[in-house]
């Protein structure tokens, strides 16, 4: 299987710059996965689980929130706004962060933009915890 | 002669309080600068990352049905202006704003300050000002960056300017910070314009359609490239204030030295004075 160059970036940095063999991504529309030779394609990313596929066929598992895909030229580039690399995501504080918007949630007596505030933190805490299990 | 004596004392020691301030803010600013230059840094790659997508998708571009790729519906411009919250930063905020004036010469502009210094010194020429509401550079979280790229979103929906350009201070090293002007919207401003017209260009495939996909990236985009530019607009701040306050203090030091040699020059000639005049009070007698 061919591989295609990779490069993950967020505001707090590269996480990731290689050769993978294909990335699985949730997008706006749906879940995606990119190989190698994909023609140039660009897509906005959802909130949703990630994997990444090596070259020695190991696979990781991201928490990938919000951002961009773009396959331009072979080289492929993911620009999210957050991603989390499984072992990096600390359980505790994601279900204290469910807890919390649940809790803000069922109390009501939001405005509207708390609470689509609360909502995608709850959809933010979701996905965390459902990558890391 | 003992008058001058004083007024010299009082001079040194005015000149020494002023050198331990100077001395003071450049510990403080190397002390911040550390963190903030490893932010910038951190940040940096993201932000040439995201600079180099969109400039890819604008070169091969050809659906324009996103308002985002279109050729821009006005003249006017916004420039999204990032500098300083504070003074005495030798020629940090004072260079952004020439750099600025000289983009923007003749045109029909708003502006979109980022930091106390822009605020007031458009406030002071009387320029439109999008919103004030982000007064203090030193706080600008991510999400801050957000909501001014989702203001700046809808203004651009609505067509109040047709282009969008970030102007910041880009940190080149500690001893130099060069101020910039990107322009960041339509798309079309981010492709070189000397580009071979007749150079084949592939197609692009937008999932689902080209203009959900600007909708959904664009926000995104300029919230990244904003928080690029303060990022960097701090550091640079920062070094240059630094700097700024070596030089002070080494000048103050300068001063002192100046200062002692004519105040130990007057002591001596009030000393050989009176030597003198008992001399010649003995001599009388």
């Amino acid at each position: 299987m061919n591989t295609f160059p990779l490069r993950i970036g967020t505001p707090d940095g590269l996480l990731f710059e290689g050769n993978v063999k294909r990335v699985v991504c949730r997008t706006i529309t749906g879940e995606l996965a990119i190989m190698a030779g994909h023609c140039n394609f660009c897509t906005a990313l959802g909130m949703g689980e990630a994997h990444v596929i090596f070259e020695d066929f190991s696979m990781r598992s991201a928490a990938c929130i919000g951002g961009m895909l773009s396959m331009m030229d072979g080289t492929c580039r993911v620009l999210a706004t957050t991603w989390e690399w499984q072992e990096d995501i600390d359980r505790d504080r994601a279900s204290a962060a469910r807890r919390r918007a649940e809790e803000a949630l069922a109390r009501g007596g939001l405005t509207d933009r708390e609470h689509k505030i609360m909502e995608a933190k709850l959809h933010r805490a979701l996905v965390r915890l459902s990558v890391k299990e | 002669m003992a008058a001058n004596m004083k007024a010299v004392k009082l001079r040194i020691k005015s000149v020494q309080s002023t050198m331990q301030i100077t001395k003071a803010m450049e510990l403080v600013a190397s002390s911040k600068m550390r963190r903030a230059k490893e932010r910038a840094e951190t940040c940096r790659p993201y932000f040439r990352e995201l600079h180099q997508t969109l400039q890819d998708i604008a070169e091969e571009n050809t659906d324009f049905a996103s308002v985002y790729a279109r050729q821009a519906s006005s003249d006017k411009c916004c420039y999204v202006v990032i500098a300083g919250d504070r003074g005495l930063a030798g020629g940090y905020n004072a260079n952004v704003f020439k750099r600025l004036e000289a983009d923007c010469e003749g045109k029909d502009y708003v502006v979109l300050p980022i930091g106390k210094k822009a605020v007031e010194y458009f406030r002071r020429r009387g320029i439109p000002c999008l919103t004030e509401e982000f007064a203090e550079v030193a706080n600008i979280s991510v999400a801050d960056c957000f909501e001014i790229a989702n203001l700046l979103c809808t203004e651009f929906k609505k067509g109040t300017f047709g282009h969008i350009d970030l102007c910041y201070t880009a940190f080149l090293s500690m001893l130099s910070q060069q101020p910039e002007v990107i322009s960041m919207l339509p798309l079309m401003d981010l492709t070189a314009e000397d580009r071979e017209r007749e150079r084949p260009r592939h197609l692009i495939l937008y999932e689902p359609d080209a203009e959900t996909v600007f909708d959904a990236i664009v926000p995104e985009y300029l919230a990244g490239l904003i928080y690029g530019g303060v990022c960097e607009g701090l550091v640079s701040e920062l070094a240059a204030r630094r700097t700024a306050m070596e030089a002070a203090t080494s000048n103050a030091e300068e001063m002192i030295e100046k200062l002692n040699l004519y105040y130990n020059r007057a002591r001596q000639a009030s000393i050989t004075q009176e030597i003198t005049e008992i001399v010649g009070g003995a001599e009388g007698i």
